[in-house]
């Protein structure tokens, strides 16, 4: 639709159009909405950074299982019966170098892992940003690191996705891997966070 | 193509701002969006790549002033329309004028029941590699009017194969009617100074994953 419409911004507009679209697109027999209602239940409910979280949590246990992410994270993953698509790579951090994730040219993310992206991670200041310009980005999140750390920013221009695995918080040997999860964001998974301090854990 | 959706390292668009609202959807035809999208994913009306074309043919203005959802809205009519399974006036009337077309398989509750991952892209490769890790190449410098996955930032400059990731479906081909074209993808990293001059972050790597097609030997 290359078309002289440039009222299309405003909600109720878009709101009829999207109205429009299913409705042809259900009485031609291409979709049925409940099965939407499925699928938006499913994005609701279903996913989110928590999936991660755990994965993340357990390699900072488990020495096998973080050599195991590293080397192939969809399968590594997948071995605590959570079903990921294929391509997952995790990157990890370490006392010399941080690593971030973007995606300059649309929003590919880990969705299977993390869940839909944040409004942020899709915007223009961060996919612009983010590899020319990272520690600026990561310092409108209130994130600085040493000066001599080195930066490595991923761009997920084809389908493999990449995953953080962060550094694990000091002060927190002998938690259980359940607790540890409370530490790990979802921003950290992405790179653009830290862990959470133990002292901020969740109650 | 030299869109605005290529926006590695364009300056003005401000601050990075963390959201106000975490909920998936923040309106509900987000939802509806996002979900006709998958179903006709499902329905093999169009890849994922078609639809990121798409959504980069809108006009540049059109692009920068949508939301996010707004431009998969667009990127849908577009296809839809394209791939022949709509037509303009049956938008314009808000309702089907015509019978559909038949589709490889619609979406039923049935489906639901399965894992929602994410699809496989990966392909059986036609040859052997052309490069290996530690390998040094540069990026072509290629401005094709049609999509490709090379940013801009990206192009003419030497770069290090740092890992091979398979053969995948080569989005270059597939959106311009030269069908899948199985490529080999690399993870290619960047010096930061290379890419952005001598004021770049002198702790900077970037990498981007680069079909085989958008690499020649350094």
């Amino acid at each position: 639709m290359h078309d002289d419409d440039h009222d299309h911004s405003e909600l109720s507009d878009t709101q009829l159009r999207v109205r429009a679209l299913e409705t042809i697109l259900t009485e031609k027999g291409y979709i049925d909405p409940g099965v939407l209602d499925g699928i938006i239940e499913h994005y609701e409910k279903k996913t989110g950074s928590h999936v991660g979280a755990r994965a993340i949590a357990r390699a900072w246990v488990d020495p096998q299982f973080k050599a195991a992410l590293l080397d192939d994270a969809a399968k590594a993953i997948a071995s605590l019966g959570v079903g990921v698509g294929d391509h997952l790579i995790a990157v990890e951090n370490t006392p010399a170098r941080h690593n971030m994730v973007v995606c300059t040219l649309c929003s590919c993310y880990p969705w299977d892992v993390l869940g839909l992206p944040p409004v942020w991670y899709k915007s223009a200041p961060y996919r612009s940003r983010a590899v020319m310009d990272p520690r600026g980005a990561l310092a409108d999140f209130g994130v600085t690191l040493p000066a001599e750390t080195e930066i490595r920013v991923w761009d997920s221009t084809a389908e493999t996705r990449f995953i953080v695995l962060p550094q694990r918080p000091p002060g927190t040997e002998g938690w259980s891997e359940e607790r540890l999860a409370t530490l790990v964001t979802r921003d950290c998974m992405i790179g653009m966070g830290l862990p959470r301090p133990p002292t901020k854990a969740p109650a | 193509m030299n869109g605005v959706h290529d926006m590695g390292g364009m300056h003005g668009y401000g601050r990075v701002e963390p959201d106000a609202d975490e909920r998936p959807f923040h309106a509900s035809w987000e939802g509806r969006v996002l979900a006709m999208q998958r179903a006709l994913r499902f329905a093999r009306a169009w890849n994922i790549d078609m639809s990121r074309d798409a959504i980069e043919r809108q006009p540049p203005q059109r692009y920068l002033a949508a939301s996010y959802y707004e431009r998969w809205l667009m990127g849908m009519e577009t296809n839809a329309v394209e791939k022949g399974l709509i037509d303009p006036d049956e938008i314009a009337a808000g309702h089907a004028l015509r019978p559909g077309k038949p589709v490889a398989h619609v979406m039923t509750k049935d489906d639901l029941g399965q894992p929602f991952t994410r699809g496989s892209f990966s392909r059986p490769p036609s040859h052997e590699a052309r490069f290996k890790p530690g390998d040094r190449v540069r990026t072509r410098n290629i401005n094709p009017p049609t999509h490709t996955r090379l940013p801009r930032y990206a192009r003419g400059h030497e770069g290090l194969i740092e890992a091979v990731r398979g053969c995948h479906v080569f989005p270059d081909a597939v959106t311009t009617g030269h069908g899948e074209d199985p490529q080999w993808l690399y993870t290619v990293a960047f010096n930061g100074r290379q890419l952005w001059g001598a004021d770049a972050d002198p702790t900077l790597t970037v990498s981007v994953e680069a079909f085989e097609p958008y690499l020649e030997p350094a």
